[in-house]
């Protein structure tokens, strides 16, 4: 250090030191107050609101799926349950080689390998500690795998709930079925409700009543990590004071359905394609509600497949397809009841008169012939014999004085032509032609006008008029309990799961026709139980030695139109052509109880092929030897 | 010895390790570790302690020559590790000398102006201000903002320590106002966006103002007494990013609460006014501007880190002095500390 340097004044430099030592001091004293200061901030003014971001960023909330109500029959018979069901879950981040595993579930035939691609990337796709389903296992399959166990690190058997129906297709369309929700479902629900839910009811009761059947969905906070991960063994947090709350069970179902009936008349309808709808008139219970061929409902339940789905849409026998109140048909000479009363009531000349049956009819200043049924030439006939041994010239003629304006608005008043309102949704309202239907259906003037000719087809069930099984079902009731008339339904109560306490449900009145009188009532109910006991009734050799009165119609419907020269042969027309059967019955027929409507397509007149099946019904109903034999089963 | 400073320097490091050990999940190898740490950086302490303070002063500027080299080196040979290329591979052990430069920088300074009449004139500012200069951007392009920001504050301060006018210290601010738009220029793309995430951290809460968020969510959820030791749910569940690190004093801010905080701080505050005492007693320039820089260096230190994560500075990767897990940190410190030491105890040998 030999640098000439100005001499260094201590005394000075000291000084000016000391002074900046202070105001540093002072300067390190502030920016601490002022660290001080925001921490207070944080911690003591906003501490409420930094206290609730980290419960939220701790706590997740797991929703609990509630248990889905049980659907029953009018007797306690369960047709909609939750039965335990095994899934097969792979957690990624236990698993070692996916692939292997997988080909070795296969072998097992634990995993369908056609879903091989898409549960790969599931899984990579999933966060590393989130179950992943691979299938649902059968309790046989369960098994299988259980004894199997060890061979399969990160492969698990998760227990659940799957919706069971008991009866399979029996009350399929009735009862309907559940599946996964979707994009559409999830429009319609609260999506906090079925936070927990993979299922919603999808057609039938199941999503009729989904709101009495799901119940609430209750919660249970869990304390999860930064990745989300749920960490069970964190006691000693005092934030985590964890709430839930249970899910509300959804209420049970009491249908008015019953199912032993049900399997009665599904086994009587075995290898048809048909229908069949029993209704008690007294307040509109529907007893049964049948259309086969039917499905498995077990199998949405379980989860379709894409392919499984389309077979079974693309069968040509539409097992999907819910024929009791979806399926049209031309009624047939199941109207003549109908159109009798009508002519009673409105006082035609008709009804009075004794008319002569030659086997065809003829407009006055027409050339067209109306020809009988296969009964030919009936000779003298009255309203009576007319119904009961259906003859289609009296009824021709019957039309043609009674004028379509009349005949539609009395067949109205039965429900023909709506819908009946019942409680499920999927019903078509069928058809009641009129002068003002026709107008408004058709484009050209042509078409628009109503001819004479068609007043006479609707005079016998044919033409444009077309009915749904539960239309002619419910038309039956009202017929049966003289005007009386309520709205069919299948829910009667819903219970309560935890109490049992039932909460009944009214029968709902419609309006009832109340302008017919009492004798013609009568007369038309007298010709029914004629037709069922008299030696030329139509309906005698189905309905013979019944320990019940059965008051009975029969009714073949052509499917398609027959020219004027040719004759209808059942042989060379293809299946699908062929006549339509239908039956309409009521019992007892002093008191009736129950009425049934019954359609069986493409397999002739009704006397022979739809009159049988309900006659199975009406003994199960009225409990011969053979129905009990038949409950035995259950 | 000075047990005043040994004592409360103790005392720091050993509340560090209980908030340590919640921190890193009641892991007693980190602990093990961090005392391996404390051990090695006492000796460093105790060594430099020893050393008179003039034989400090006449090997200063071969330390700063050689640690300079180092950096040097550095940028020639060195690790790259997460994209930072700071470490020298000894084999045995990774050197970071860029932490050395926080000794050496301020060493370097009040050598320099040991022999000097105070206040420093313009001339010799400059000569400082390329001390401090150089080895700062040595520092800033390996990259590393946080150290290159305290070797220019340890330099700084010391300069500010010498007495410079008032008048320049005015100059120099507004000089650096007018130049910031030219640093922001010259900043790093990620160094921008921890700028732009400290002025509105919920402006991407999920991504760049995460650790921000998270950090303000732990200090404020602990309320005044805190959660409780290894209660801490933001730092044992995972939300709070480099809780043993860099954010550690929001762990203890979760789990001991404002009065927690409050006590580190003001212990912190003891060392720095113990620091500040010697530095006022010291005999000569070198050891006064020496001591006094270590001490503001340190407490420039504790409040960048716990100004960062309490969210009124913006993100530098400061560790928190003494408490936060890392080797070179604490060595770096405790070697300045034993400087302090050896200044206290010599300073009446060189009463005038």
């Amino acid at each position: 250090m030999v640098r000439a340097q100005p001499l260094k004044d201590h005394w000075k430099e000291q000084r000016l030191f000391l002074s900046r030592v202070i105001a540093a001091a002072v300067i390190v004293t502030l920016l601490t107050g002022g660290l001080i200061w925001r921490l207070v901030h944080l911690q003591v003014v906003d501490f409420q609101r930094f206290s609730e971001l980290s419960h939220g960023n701790q706590i997740d909330i797991a929703p609990l799926a509630p248990t889905r109500g049980l659907i029953m029959d009018r007797n306690g018979l369960i047709l909609a349950e939750n039965v335990p069901t095994w899934q097969l879950v792979a957690i990624p981040e236990q698993i070692v080689d996916l692939e292997a595993h997988l080909i070795e579930l296969e072998k097992l035939e634990l995993v369908d390998p056609a879903d091989r691609e898409v549960l790969v990337d599931l899984v990579q796709s999933r966060r590393r500690f989130e179950p992943v389903t691979l299938a649902n296992l059968t309790e046989r399959q369960a098994a299988i795998f259980a004894v199997r166990r060890h061979h399969f690190s990160g492969i698990h058997v998760q227990e659940g709930l799957i919706r069971n129906y008991p009866y399979g297709a029996a009350a399929a369309h009735a009862v309907g079925y559940v599946g996964r929700i979707s994009q559409n479902d999830y429009e319609e629900i609260d999506r906090a409700d079925y936070a927990g839910t993979f299922q919603i009811g999808k057609t039938g009761i199941e999503r009729a009543y989904e709101d009495h059947l799901h119940g609430y969905s209750g919660y249970q906070e869990q304390v999860v990590n930064a990745q989300g991960r749920v960490i069970t063994d964190w006691s000693s947090n005092p934030d985590a004071a964890l709430e839930g709350r249970l899910p509300e069970p959804g209420r049970h179902v009491v249908l008015a359905l019953d199912i032993r009936l049900q399997r009665v008349a599904e086994q009587a309808l075995e290898g048809l394609r048909g229908a069949a709808v029993a209704i008690d008139p007294r307040n509109g219970d529907v007893l049964t509600l049948i259309s086969t061929p039917a499905f498995d409902p077990n199998r949405f339940a379980i989860g379709l497949s894409g392919a499984e789905f389309a077979e079974l849409n693309a069968d040509n026998n539409l097992p999907l397809f819910n024929r009791a109140m979806a399926g049209r048909y031309p009624p047939g000479s199941t109207v003549k009841p109908f159109y009798g009363l009508a002519g009673l009531h409105y006082e035609t000349l008709h009804v009075t008169e004794d008319h002569f049956c030659g086997g065809e009819f003829r407009l006055p200043g027409s050339s067209r012939i109306y020809r009988e049924g296969p009964g030919g030439r009936h000779g003298e006939m009255t309203l009576h014999t007319a119904i009961v041994r259906s003859c289609n010239v009296y009824y021709y003629g019957l039309a043609v004085e009674l004028g379509i304006d009349r005949m539609a608005e009395f067949m109205t008043a039965f429900g023909f032509g709506a819908r009946t309102g019942i409680d499920i949704s999927g019903e078509n309202p069928g058809l009641m032609p009129s002068r003002e239907w026709k107008r408004e259906y058709f484009t050209t003037r042509d078409q628009q006008a109503w001819y004479p000719g068609e007043t006479v087809s609707t005079g016998i069930g044919q033409g444009y008029t077309e009915v749904t099984p539960l239309q002619l079902a419910h038309a039956t009731a009202n017929l049966a309990a003289r005007g009386v008339r309520y709205r069919p339904r299948l829910l009667v109560a819903t219970e309560d799961t935890e109490t049992g306490e039932a909460n009944p449900i009214a029968a709902e009145p419609l309006a009832p026709i109340a302008d017919v009188s009492p004798e013609h009532w009568q007369l038309i109910h007298d010709a029914l139980l004629g037709a069922t006991t008299e030696t030329r009734g139509t309906a005698l050799s189905s309905m013979g030695g019944t320990t019940y009165t059965v008051a009975g119609k029969t009714g073949t419907a052509q499917v398609v139109g027959v020219a004027q020269d040719e004759k209808y042969d059942a042989e060379t027309l293809d299946e699908q052509f062929r006549d339509n059967g239908l039956f309409l019955a009521y019992a007892p027929v002093e008191d009736p109880r129950i009425a049934i409507a019954v359609v069986v397509e493409n397999r002739g007149g009704g006397g022979r092929t739809a009159a049988p099946v309900a006659r199975r019904i009406l003994d199960a109903y009225f409990g011969t030897e053979e129905y009990v034999a038949d409950l035995a089963e259950f | 010895m000075d047990y005043p400073l040994l004592l409360t320097i103790l005392l720091v490091a050993g509340l560090g390790m209980i908030v340590l050990y919640s921190a890193a999940g009641e892991s007693s190898s980190a602990i093990v570790r961090q005392g391996i740490r404390l051990g090695a950086g006492l000796v460093a302490f105790f060594a430099l302690a020893q050393i008179p303070p003039r034989y400090l002063r006449l090997w200063t500027p071969w330390v700063f020559v050689s640690v300079l080299g180092m950096l040097l080196l550095v940028m020639l040979v060195g690790d790259v590790r997460g994209g930072a290329q700071r470490w020298l591979d000894l084999g045995f052990i990774g050197l970071q000398p860029s932490e050395f430069m926080k000794l050496a920088v301020p060493m370097m300074v009040a050598w320099f102006l040991h022999d000097r009449s105070l206040p420093p004139k313009l001339p010799q500012l400059f000569v400082v201000v390329l001390i401090v200069a150089v080895p700062a951007l040595l520092i800033a392009e390996q990259p590393d903002l946080g150290t290159a920001v305290l070797v220019v504050a340890a330099g700084g301060l010391t300069i500010l320590l010498a007495g410079i006018s008032l008048r320049i210290i005015a100059g120099l601010s507004i000089a650096a106002l007018v130049a910031s738009p030219v640093l922001w220029m010259f900043m790093l793309d990620y160094q921008r966006t921890r700028v732009l995430t400290f002025l509105n951290p919920w402006e991407d809460a999920q991504g760049a103002g995460y650790n921000i968020i998270q950090s303000q969510i732990a200090i404020g959820s602990g309320g005044t007494f805190g959660k409780g030791w290894l209660n801490g749910t933001q730092a044992n569940l995972g939300f709070l990013p480099e809780r043993s690190t860099d954010f550690i004093f929001a762990v203890m801010g979760e789990e001991f609460g404002l009065v927690g905080l409050v006590t580190l701080l003001l212990l912190y505050l003891a060392l720095v006014g113990r620091g500040l005492y010697i530095a006022a007693e010291a005999q000569d320039t070198f050891t006064r501007l020496l001591a006094g820089s270590l001490s503001l260096t340190f407490f420039f230190y504790v409040f960048v880190n716990a100004g960062m994560v309490s969210g009124i500075l913006p993100v530098v990767g400061v560790p928190l002095p003494l408490v936060s897990a890392g080797g070179t940190s604490m060595v770096t410190l405790l070697a300045g500390f034993g400087i302090l030491a050896a200044i206290s105890r010599h300073r009446k040998l060189l009463a005038p």
